[in-house]
């Protein structure tokens, strides 16, 4: 699987922990702590989904590797390049390095600008100052997202919803980005819709050589688009892996309670789970999973030390060894 | 007088403003019986929750019922004055919303929220009622009930909020509990927990449940019967079982195709999904016809010309397609 190449995203050691004034006059202050010591790489032409609760930290990861949120420890890298710190590149040139899609394209859309007016901003602050590129390049991309280049003349709220989001994603690739995250692409459209968008996704992701980070609770579209899967609890990944492995196989408590909530109709019906989530494995000898009891921390506390142990091949539990 | 709880016939909503006028809801037609659990899934603007909300009157201009009946035990609702409709609101038909915040009062502890209920409903005072409060937070496990009656909403988190709506919805034992996107905000896995809250507690009591939600899992784990609604029509009804395993109506299958399936990549690999064509006709230009014609893959001409009449399907139920064998 691995090879001796730097990966494209590598998130070493990230931390991002934000003060908290609370109690009358923001007296009393405290941390919260959205990311913990979080590892994670991000390999060329891969889907990597994070999965996990609101509130877990994974938006926080995201903006971070957008270069949008500075870290308050740890370091990721672009290509070997760190992209955080005093060296860290500008930011136009990291908004051609990574892109985002956004939830809601309704909201992310400037509603007083035509579609060409938002496609061609990005390109001229790149120095793209030749009009008939600029026409070409939006042209282009209108096609590839499943549009026709005229529409690019009309404004957002003239387009349906599917149609909003495939101009959120030419929005994102007009730079041609090597990395585009993606927040909960489909998970505002309505349900007849994003079948497109998925398919659109995954056709794009072959033709541009994209790689993607995907930020989802739907499992069963993280299933059907990642390579990889990283279920983040608390700030921490308490799982990750293949995922085939990570779906078929899942180890940590908090991966099998979220498998096991999916609700899948016709799994529903048919009884067929794909995954036996009633018991939970024994952790390895000398380890125990962390946590042992869901809903017992908060976003103020250190976790307590814990890592994540290597089970096969690329598939890794978080676990904490018995004192 | 029949033995269905509540009985929806040929219901017809529209927008009424000026002289411009826009049909929402066509002729829907579909019943729920005692104790039973009815599911109407739509996708957004298909006319699902205001259906819900003409039923509990609740519907604000410029939407209005215009034509078609609302039974209620016995009882037909348009004909109830706006006295009757709140007595009976709340104490017999309750509802549950998408985003439990907005439905709760952020300046009143949780626990008066509670009692409210059984001060204007039952007639009990307040020092009756605050105890009973505690019983009713008990019962949708919250914990700590004694405690956290004092708590304000915000203090909440999302579930505990959303089990504190169960709680005044299910205060007064309503007949009918209307649960309109109720675990749509929340995370799975407390998801999870809230339908399985409300199934025990309706199944419990005997309560009949119409949910409506987009999330055809969710429909799945919770309903018997389920109708299937597209651009404000009702374009398939059956139990629950017949639907998700043969759908019969062009759009139920494509929207069970279009939708990634757990556990199918394993076994086949990553197919490509099924897309259905085209996007939802707006309310303002429904096409003639059958208002799925235009982007269904079975369309005949007759489709575009008339409206599909309900054809009764083997077991219970009916379909509105005219093409629905092929």
């Amino acid at each position: 699987m691995s090879d001796n190449n730097e990966p494209l995203v590598r998130v070493d050691g990230l931390s991002v922990h934000f003060p908290v004034r609370n109690g009358l006059f923001g007296r009393t202050k405290r941390t919260l702590r959205a990311v913990n010591d979080l590892s994670l790489t991000l390999n060329k032409g891969e889907c990597l989904s994070v999965v996990g609760e609101s509130g877990c930290g994974k938006s926080t990861l995201a903006l971070s590797i957008l270069g949008l949120q500075e870290p308050t420890s740890g370091e990721i890298f672009f290509e070997g390049r760190s992209i955080t710190g005093k060296a860290r590149p500008s930011r136009l040139e990291r908004a051609g390095m990574a892109q985002m899609v956004f939830q809601d394209p309704y909201a992310s859309l400037n509603p007083r600008q035509t579609i060409y007016t938002s496609l061609a901003a990005p390109l001229k602050l790149h120095g793209v100052k030749d009009r008939t590129e600029i026409d070409r390049r939006i042209e282009t991309m209108m096609q590839l997202v499943g549009l026709k280049p005229e529409q690019a003349k009309r404004f957002p709220h003239e387009f349906s919803g599917g149609q909003r989001q495939r101009i959120g994603i030419a929005r994102a690739l007009i730079l041609k980005p090597k990395v585009v995250v993606l927040d909960e692409p489909v998970s505002a459209l309505d349900v007849s819709i994003r079948a497109q968008i998925i398919n659109l996704l995954l056709e794009l992701k072959e033709q541009l050589d994209l790689s993607y980070i995907m930020i989802s609770h739907d499992l069963s579209v993280v299933e059907h688009m990642s390579d990889r899967v990283a279920v983040m609890y608390f700030g921490q990944i308490v799982e990750t892996g293949s995922w085939d492995r990570v779906f078929t196989d899942p180890q940590h408590p908090y991966t099998r309670r979220l498998i096991g909530a999916i609700l899948d109709p016709v799994t529903e019906l048919t009884g067929q789970s794909p995954v036996d989530v009633r018991e939970t494995p024994r952790p390895p000898s000398g380890y125990d999973y962390y946590p042992r009891e869901i809903g017992k921390h908060d976003v103020y506390s250190l976790p307590p030390a814990s890592q994540l142990v290597a089970l096969k091949d690329d598939h890794s539990v978080r676990l904490i060894a018995h004192g | 007088m029949t033995d269905n709880l509540l009985e929806v016939r040929d219901l017809r909503l529209d927008i009424v403003s000026g002289r411009v006028g826009h049909n929402v809801v066509d002729n829907v037609s579909f019943s729920i019986g005692r104790g039973e659990a009815y599911g109407l899934v739509g996708e957004s603007g298909c006319g699902k929750s205001i259906t819900a909300l003409s039923i509990i009157g609740l519907l604000k201009k410029p939407l209005a019922v215009t034509g078609g009946e609302l039974i209620f035990d016995g009882r037909d609702l348009r004909a109830l004055s706006k006295r009757e409709l709140r007595r009976l609101r709340g104490e017999r038909i309750a509802m549950i919303f998408q985003e439990p915040m907005t439905a709760l009062n952020p300046l009143s502890p949780v626990g008066r929220q509670i009692a409210e209920m059984f001060v204007l409903h039952k007639g009990a005072t307040w020092k009756e009622a605050e105890k009973l409060a505690i019983e009713a937070l008990g019962n949708v496990q919250v914990p700590a009930p004694e405690e956290r009656v004092k708590a304000y909403p915000h203090q909440m988190s999302g579930g505990m909020r959303q089990r504190v709506m169960i709680a005044i919805a299910l205060a007064c034992n309503p007949d009918l509990l209307i649960a309109d996107e109720p675990t749509t905000a929340l995370d799975v896995t407390v998801q999870a927990e809230i339908l399985k809250l409300v199934k025990e507690l309706c199944a419990a009591r005997g309560t009949s449940v119409l949910m409506i939600s987009h999330d055809l899992g969710v429909i799945a784990n919770m309903c018997n019967r389920v109708g299937i609604m597209y651009a404000g029509r009702l374009v398939e009804e059956r139990p629950v079982a017949d639907l998700f395993l043969h759908p019969a109506h062009p759009y139920t299958d494509g929207l069970l195709k279009s939708l990634p399936q757990l556990g199918s990549r394993r076994l086949e690999g990553r197919k490509r999904l099924q897309e259905i064509e085209g996007t939802v006709p707006s309310i303002a230009n429904f096409p003639p016809g059958c208002r799925f014609q235009p982007r269904c893959h079975r369309a005949t001409p007759v489709c575009s010309v008339e409206i599909p009449p309900p054809s009764a399907l083997s077991h219970d139920g009916f379909v509105k397609c005219f093409n629905h064998e092929r």
